[in-house]
C-alpha cells in the first residue's frame, strides 16, 4: 500500500513557535465538551467561580464534570450555535483575570500514588481524548471483564497538516507524557508503555527520550512519516502488529491508545488534583502571527485569532484541527473544546471546492487506502444511494482519513459521500432496534 | 464582524493533491512525444500528417458527440488528445486520410462516448478502433514500409515486417530500422516515455514488467525467439501505453499483474499458433474485457482481515 506523504504540509509555519499561554476576557464552555451525554450546570449566572470549580456535573455514564476555565463572574447560561450548528447549552464566564485557583487536592507522585485511585481521579477532572474524538478517558481506562491489556501507546505522531500542539508539547513539556504514561500503566497494571512519534519530529524524540530514561516499561518508538500514521488503528499495527478487527476496539488486540496531550493532563490530574483547564492549540493559516497558544478551554475562535494578530486575509474557511480530517466553523464565535488541537484559517480561494469529474478508474484511491477498502467501488453505490451496496462494500469499516478524497485527480467527493452513507446507515440500525 | 457570514462549510478533506485527470493525460502526451517525434523523423510528412489527423479528429469527434448527447463538454481533460495520438501512432505511415478519420471516430464515438464517455468504456479507444481499422482494411492497415531516414527512396514498397518473415537485427529492432507502425518502431523512444510515465508516478511498473516477462516465458516455451519477439511489433508501444489505460485496466496491483501476464501469454499464443503475426491489439482487448472479471477476484487485503476471519 502507498501512503500519502505529502499530506504533510503546512507544519512550517508554527513548528518553532514556542507555546504562549493566553487568557481570554470571557470564556464561552459548552456543557458537551466530551462525547457523550452533556452535563448539567451547577451555577447560576451572577455567580462568582473560581478557576477549576465544577460548574457542570455528569449526567449518565459517559458523562464529565465540566470546570471553570477561568476565575470570575458567571454572566449567562445560553444555548449558542457551535459546531454542527445546532445550539448547545453555554457557560459564560466574564475572566478577573486573578487566575484564583480552587482548593487542589493532589494525590501524589504517579510512582506512588495507589494504583486504584487513578482511574476516578480521571474522571473528576474531566479528561477525555484531546486528540479529537473526546471520548471519556476513564471509560477507555475501564477494561470491560474478560478482556485484558498488555501495552498502553501514547499517540504522538501527529500526522495531521498544520498541527504542532503536540509537537511543543512533547518538545516543552516532555516529563508530564511520561508521568501520564505511568499513572496510566500504573493504573491498568500494564509493564509495557510507549510513546510513538513519526520521525519528522526528532526533537521532540529526543526530549522525551531522555525523559523516559529509568522509568519502568517505558520506551520511545519512532515510526515513518505517513498519514494516517496517528490514527489508532495504523499506530496500533505500527508499533505491535496486532491488528485491530472490524469494529472492534484496541482493547480487543489488549492495547489502549491515549493522546500525548491527554496524558499531560493525566499526569496534572493524578500529581496535582490539576482538571482539565486548558490545551495548547496551534493557531495557522490566514492569521498575521501563526503559533502555538496555550489555550483556556472555552475560548472563542475569535479571541485565539486576534491573539495570534488576527486575519492576515479574508477568511473563506475555519477549520477546528487539521486540513484533512477537521471540521468547519459556523463563523468564529464557536469555543475551543478540549479536543481542539488547531485553528486553521483559510482563504477565499483556498476554501473553494472543486467539481467532481467522473471517475477514470485509476485506482489511486484504492491504493492509498489505508485499511485496504475500494473507495471507487463504495461511492458508485453511494451515488446512486444504494447503501446496501456501500455497506457490503465495507463503508462502515471506513475511519474517514479522507486519503482516497486528497489523491482523486477528478477530484470525487469520496469521504464525504461516505459519510453520508454511514449517517444513513447508522440511522437505519438506529431504527431497526 | 460582516466577513463571517461567508465562510464556507464543508466536510474533510480541505486539501487535495495538485494531480488531476488533465495533469495525468498531459504527462502521458508528454511520454508519447519521444515516439511521434521519432516517427515523423522516420517516416517523414505522411507520418506528422497521420498524427495530426487522428488527434485532430479525436478531439473534434468528442467536442461533437458530448453536444450531441447534451452532455458537458470535456474536451480539456486531454483524454481525446491521448486516444488520438495512440491511434495516429498505431497506423502504419502509409495510412490515408480517410483512415485516420475514421478510426478516430470509432474510437470516440463508438467505443468511448456510447458506452458513457471518459471512464466508462469497457475496452481501450484506440486500441479497439485499430482492431476495427484491421479488419476492415486489412491491407491498408499492414502496408509497411522501412523508415525513409534508413532507406531513401524505396518507401512507396510495402515489406513484411518481421513478425511476417522480414528479417532484423536486434539493433535494427531497437533503433528502429524495421517497417511497422508509426510509434510503435523505435524501441528507445518508447522505453523514454515509459520512463518518464513511471517516475511520474503515472503508471505502476505491474503491467508493462508483467506483460513482457510473461511474453518471454512463454514465447520461449512455444519456441519462439523470445528477445527479438519482446523488440518487434506493437509489443512494447502496448505494453507501456496501451495495457496500461486506467479504464480498461484492474484496479489492484495483483490484478494488474495478472492482467499484464494474460496480455503476454495471448501475445506469444497469436503470435505462434494464429494465422495473423501480431497479436498485441487483440491480446489487450481481450484482457480488457476480462478485466471486471478480474476486479471481482482479486481483492487488496483488508486491514483486520486476519482478525475477523478468526
Amino acid at each position: 500500500m502507498k501512503k500519502i506523504k505529502n499530506a504533510h504540509e503546512g507544519k512550517g509555519p508554527t513548528r518553532e513557535q514556542p507555546t504562549r499561554a493566553y487568557s481570554p476576557a470571557r470564556v464561552v464552555i459548552p456543557v458537551q465538551l466530551h462525547l457523550g451525554a452533556p452535563s448539567e450546570p451547577c451555577v447560576k449566572a451572577g455567580e462568582r467561580v473560581r478557576l477549576g470549580q465544577v460548574v457542570a456535573t455528569p449526567m449518565g455514564g459517559l458523562g464529565l464534570p465540566v470546570h471553570a476555565s477561568v476565575s470570575g463572574t458567571v454572566t449567562a447560561i445560553e444555548d449558542r450555535i457551535q459546531f454542527g450548528g445546532l445550539p448547545v447549552r453555554c457557560i459564560v464566564i466574564e475572566n478577573d483575570g486573578l487566575d484564583e485557583w480552587v482548593e487542589l487536592t493532589p494525590l501524589g507522585d504517579v510512582e506512588t500514588v495507589p494504583a486504584e485511585s487513578i482511574i476516578p481521579a480521571i474522571r473528576d477532572a474531566g479528561i477525555c481524548g484531546m486528540g479529537g474524538a473526546t471520548f471519556p478517558t476513564h471509560a477507555k481506562l475501564t477494561i470491560p471483564e474478560g478482556k485484558h491489556c498488555d501495552t498502553v501507546i501514547v499517540n504522538g505522531a501527529e500526522c495531521e497538516t498544520h498541527l504542532t500542539s503536540d509537537f511543543r508539547l512533547m518538545l516543552e513539556q516532555p516529563l508530564r507524557i511520561v508521568d501520564g504514561l505511568r499513572a496510566v500503566m500504573r493504573a491498568l497494571g500494564v509493564e509495557r508503555g510507549v510513546i510513538a512519534v513519526e520521525d519528522n519530529k526528532p526533537e521532540a524524540v529526543a526530549a522525551l527520550m531522555a525523559c523516559a530514561e529509568g522509568r519502568a516499561g517505558v520506551s520511545v518508538v519512532v515510526m515513518p512519516t505517513k498519514y494516517p500514521q496517528g490514527s489508532e488503528k495504523q499506530l496500533i499495527k505500527a508499533v505491535t502488529d496486532r491488528e485491530v478487527p472490524a469494529f472492534k476496539l484496541p482493547i480487543d488486540v489488549h492495547t489502549v491508545v491515549v493522546n500525548v496531550a491527554t496524558a499531560a493532563a493525566i499526569a496534572d490530574a493524578v500529581t496535582l488534583g490539576k482538571p482539565l483547564v486548558e490545551r495548547i492549540t496551534t493557531v495557522t493559516g490566514c492569521v498575521r502571527e501563526p503559533g502555538n497558544l496555550l489555550l483556556r478551554i472555552g475560548t472563542l475562535f475569535q479571541d485565539a485569532i486576534n491573539a495570534c494578530g488576527g486575519y492576515s486575509q479574508q477568511p473563506g474557511k475555519i477549520i477546528a484541527g487539521g486540513a484533512m480530517t477537521g471540521i468547519c466553523a459556523p463563523d468564529d464565535q464557536v469555543s475551543v473544546g478540549k479536543g481542539s488541537g488547531g485553528i486553521l484559517v483559510m482563504n477565499v480561494r483556498e476554501a473553494k471546492t472543486d467539481q467532481e469529474q467522473p471517475c477514470i478508474r485509476c485506482a489511486r484511491c484504492a491504493e492509498v487506502c489505508p485499511i485496504g477498502l475500494d473507495p471507487f467501488l463504495i461511492k458508485y453505490y453511494c451515488d446512486h444511494e444504494d447503501y446496501d451496496g456501500a455497506e457490503e462494500h465495507h463503508v462502515m469499516e471506513c475511519m474517514m482519513c479522507g486519503c482516497c478524497a486528497y489523491i482523486c485527480p477528478s477530484r470525487r467527493w469520496l469521504t464525504t459521500s461516505f459519510r453520508t452513507a454511514r449517517q444513513v446507515i447508522s440511522a437505519r440500525r438506529r431504527e431497526e432496534k | 464582524m460582516a466577513q463571517e457570514k461567508k465562510l464556507r462549510l464543508s466536510t474533510a478533506p480541505h486539501i487535495h493533491c495538485k494531480q488531476s485527470a488533465q495533469t495525468i493525460m498531459l504527462d502521458v502526451i508528454l511520454a508519447l512525444l519521444p515516439c511521434a517525434i521519432i516517427g515523423v523523423i522516420y517516416f517523414g510528412k505522411n507520418a506528422a500528417r497521420i498524427l495530426v489527423l487522428t488527434t485532430l479528429s479525436a478531439v473534434f469527434a468528442e467536442y461533437f458527440s458530448q453536444k450531441v448527447a447534451q452532455k458537458p463538454v470535456r474536451i480539456r481533460d486531454l483524454s481525446a488528445v491521448v486516444t488520438g495520438l495512440i491511434l495516429g501512432l498505431n497506423l502504419p505511415p502509409t495510412a490515408p486520410w480517410w483512415l485516420c478519420v475514421v478510426g478516430s471516430v470509432i474510437a470516440i464515438v463508438v467505443v468511448k462516448q456510447l458506452f458513457g464517455g471518459i471512464g466508462h468504456n469497457f475496452m481501450n479507444p484506440a486500441m479497439a478502433a485499430r482492431a476495427i481499422l484491421l479488419t476492415s482494411w486489412p491491407v491498408r492497415m499492414t502496408s509497411f514500409v522501412y523508415p525513409q531516414l534508413f532507406s531513401q527512396g524505396v518507401d512507396t514498397v510495402s515489406f513484411a515486417t518481421p513478425l511476417q518473415g522480414g528479417s532484423a537485427t536486434l539493433f535494427d529492432l531497437l533503433i528502429g530500422n524495421v517497417p511497422g507502425c508509426i510509434g510503435e518502431v523505435c524501441k528507445l523512444a518508447i522505453l523514454l516515455g515509459a520512463a518518464y510515465l513511471l517516475l511520474r508516478g503515472v503508471i505502476r511498473w505491474y503491467i508493462p514488467v508483467c506483460f513482457v516477462a510473461s511474453y518471454l516465458l512463454f514465447a520461449r516455451l512455444f519456441g519462439a525467439d523470445a528477445i527479438a519477439g519482446v523488440l518487434s511489433g506493437g509489443l512494447l508501444f502496448g505494453a507501456v501505453f496501451m495495457a496500461t489505460d486506467y479504464t480498461t485496466t484492474p484496479m489492484t496491483a495483483r490484478g494488474q499483474m495478472l492482467f499484464g501476464a494474460g496480455c503476454g501469454f495471448l501475445v506469444a499464443l497469436i503470435r505462434s499458433f494464429g494465422t495473423y503475426p501480431e497479436g498485441v491489439t487483440y491480446a489487450i482487448l481481450l484482457m480488457n474485457v476480462a478485466t471486471p472479471l478480474i476486479d471481482k477476484y482479486v481483492k487488496v487485503r483488508m486491514y483486520g482481515e486476519r482478525g475477523r476471519a478468526a
